[in-house]
């Protein structure tokens, strides 16, 4: 009796979450790939009828908001790379006691809500805002200089808003490691540039690996940055098919572009993975 | 001082005309803690000599690791001077200091194989690589891990790890090796079988070892000399037989093995002896230094194995008292007597089952404890 509930227990633990993610996941996706290969319009209905056709024009018509979403994602997880990392390495190191009220002032901002944040920075940024205006006004920048609706904006909105999934990981990495192994270091010969780069950068990749899977997913899917502090040439593949959704109603279209970005994502993160996730990186990285 | 003669005194006691290869002068650190000053080293002066095997011993809070991380550099004393060889290197970084660290928990990097945990130090001296191959490859064999070049070292055991940064730290011929309670976490079997590999080595390599630990049976096995501390000070500097066999102190006396208390009135005074009276038909000798008055009060150790337990008075000019066996413990090699004086006091014996021990005294027996005079000694 009770070796037969103990050969239930992790299934009963797993149920909950499994049941959530097959109704909230599994059935959406399932849908949503459907829905992709039908044809038809919002007013008559759609049939599915292995209408490959809207893959090829998602493509054709959108591979430019889709490089473009990828380079974007890219570039802001570099700045939050170069932003967070000092940070991360500062509280983890130099936080002593305070460590957690530093932690809670990173994720501070963000119990404000994602949109209202954003929309600030559009305030912040805009053509005579508080940043530029006075800029302007004392002949320091152009009449004509702006940043909103250039990529800047966007990149930049990005990259501060998915920065704590950057900065908690690498945390996590740096705060790891033990002390004692950062001063066998020094003893054995390493000064303080040597043992960052031969030691405490190697045993944080793992944290770095992290941070960029969490923060290049969402970027690169985002609408929101690209909306409401880009401008046309700044279209993102999320704009797109919320645009296909919404607005034109091309619901296979928007679903094959969903699928389309999804597969090139998830590509990304098994070629990323394969690539930097194994521990023969951190013995390259060690030499 | 600055010459510097052939030949040492005594095996293993630091010859005074040569220059040490450690020297720790007048050092204090203090701490400041919840903004009270806390000094962790009270004014250690230490020389320790060329290839000597030496132990800072001591409880923990002593003092002994807080003296070793200012040799290795990680701590600054606040006063006093750290020498290697004669330099001042008091504010000298650890990584500019020609002397490496055996960690307690061994520190290796979890990211390295064993082969770049070894290389890493001449990596960093930039030695060349086919000297580094060499000097790896004859390190490994020395700690016995040929063929294991590639493990990381999560995948290894405690002593094989610990291996590991012993050979991390001598791979670079270091002019001394400091080990930081090295053996702590390995089990017994292993420890003791590790003790007798690191005498070895030492003996191979010819390099001074200072070795920082809590466990005197460790440090009276290994060292050369101990320094034995408590709160922040030496009590005693000597060789293993003699901290053992004269303690200096009280502390040292209860701190090194089993040793029994002995206070006493001192009834007379011959020469280098004072007599001591304790009860009315014991006799207790004791050497003395220095001034010691009829009327004093003065304090003896002697060891338990010193003690011969009688049922009969002995003769002789043996020091004896006369107790009740208040308990017997067998401990297979020998037998641990618990004896009651009239005073109070009460004396531990060990006894060896040897095949000629005569002597079965039971719990409740009259004894008499005899000792020769000069196996106890005098505190101060």
């Amino acid at each position: 009796m009770s070796r037969v509930r103990a050969a239930l227990t992790p299934y009963a633990l797993i149920f909950p979450g499994g049941v959530w993610l097959a109704i909230f996941f599994v059935v959406p996706t399932v849908v949503m790939l459907s829905l992709s290969l039908q044809s038809g319009n919002v007013a008559d209905g759609f049939v599915f009828t292995w209408n490959w056709q809207s893959y090829v024009d998602g493509l054709t018509n959108y591979h430019d908001q889709i490089i473009r979403s990828l380079v974007y994602g890219l570039a802001a997880t570099v700045i939050q790379i170069i932003i967070g990392f000092p940070v991360a390495y500062w509280i983890a190191f130099k936080g002593g006691r305070h460590k957690s009220i530093y932690l809670f002032l990173l994720l501070l901002p963000f119990l404000v809500s994602f949109v209202l944040r954003t929309i600030s920075w559009q305030f912040l940024l805009s053509d005579n805002g508080m940043l530029l205006g006075p800029l302007k006004n004392i002949g320091l920048l152009p009449d004509d200089f702006r940043i909103l609706a250039t990529p800047y904006a966007v990149i930049g909105g990005l990259a501060y808003n998915f920065l704590p999934f950057m900065v908690l990981p690498m945390y996590v990495a740096l705060e790891r490691i033990d002390p004692r192994v950062l001063e066998a270091a020094n003893d054995l010969y390493a000064g303080k540039f040597q043992t960052f780069l031969r030691v405490v950068l190697p045993l944080s990749l793992p944290g770095v690996f992290a941070g960029v899977l969490m923060t290049f997913v969402p970027a690169s899917s985002d609408y929101v940055n690209a909306s409401v502090l880009g401008g046309t040439s700044t279209t993102m593949i999320g704009n797109v098919i919320q645009n296909q959704y919404l607005v034109t109603q091309d619901y296979p279209t928007a679903s094959a572009l969903s699928f389309t970005l999804m597969a090139l994502l998830l590509l990304g993160i098994f070629a990323y993975a394969k690539a930097l996730g194994t521990e023969d990186v951190l013995e390259v990285a060690a030499r | 001082m600055t010459e510097i003669q052939a030949g040492t005194g005594a095996a293993g006691v630091a010859a005074s005309d040569q220059v040490p290869a450690i020297e720790l002068d007048e050092v204090v650190k203090e701490y400041v803690s919840h903004g009270e000053v806390v000094q962790a080293v009270k004014g250690v002066s230490l020389a320790i000599g060329e290839g000597e095997f030496f132990s800072l011993l001591g409880p923990s809070g002593c003092g002994k690791t807080t003296s070793m991380r200012m040799i290795a550099g990680f701590e600054e004393p606040t006063r006093g001077v750290v020498r290697l060889h004669g330099q001042d290197v008091t504010n000298v970084p650890p990584n500019k200091r020609d002397i490496n660290m055996v960690f307690q928990s061994y520190a290796l990097f979890p990211h390295m194989n064993v082969w770049d945990n070894v290389a890493f130090g001449l990596k960093r001296k930039k030695i060349p690589d086919g000297e580094i191959r060499q000097r790896v490859g004859e390190m490994l064999e020395i700690v016995d891990l040929v063929g294991r070049e590639k493990r990381r070292p999560r995948e290894m055991s405690g002593g094989q790890q610990q291996r590991v940064a012993l050979a991390r730290a001598l791979v670079n011929r270091p002019r001394a090796l400091l080990l930081d309670e090295p053996l702590g976490a390995l089990d017994l079997k292993l420890r003791q079988h590790m003790q007798i590999e690191l005498k070895r080595i030492q003996r191979e390599v010819g390099i001074t070892f200072v070795y920082v630990t809590h466990d005197q049976s460790e440090a009276l096995t290994m060292s050369d000399r101990i320094a034995v501390m408590n709160d922040g000070l030496v009590e005693q500097l000597a060789g293993p037989r003699e901290i053992y066999e004269r303690p200096a102190t009280k502390f040292v006396a209860g701190f090194i093995g089993t040793s029994n208390l002995l206070g006493g009135v001192v009834r007379a005074v011959n020469g280098a002896s004072a007599v001591l009276a304790l009860g009315p038909s014991d006799r207790v000798v004791v050497p003395v230094q220095g001034a010691v008055a009829e009327g004093d009060t003065v304090e003896l150790t002697v060891r338990p194995e010193k003690i011969t337990i009688s049922t009969e008075q002995p003769g002789g000019d043996l020091s004896m008292v006369e107790g009740t066996v208040s308990e017997v413990v067998y401990l297979g090699t020998y037998n641990s007597y618990a004896v009651a004086l009239a005073g109070g006091a009460e004396i531990t014996v060990f006894q060896q089952n040897a095949h000629d021990s005569t002597t079965t005294a039971e719990r409740g027996d009259t004894v008499w404890l005899s000792w020769q005079p000069q196996h106890s000694y005098a505190l101060q």
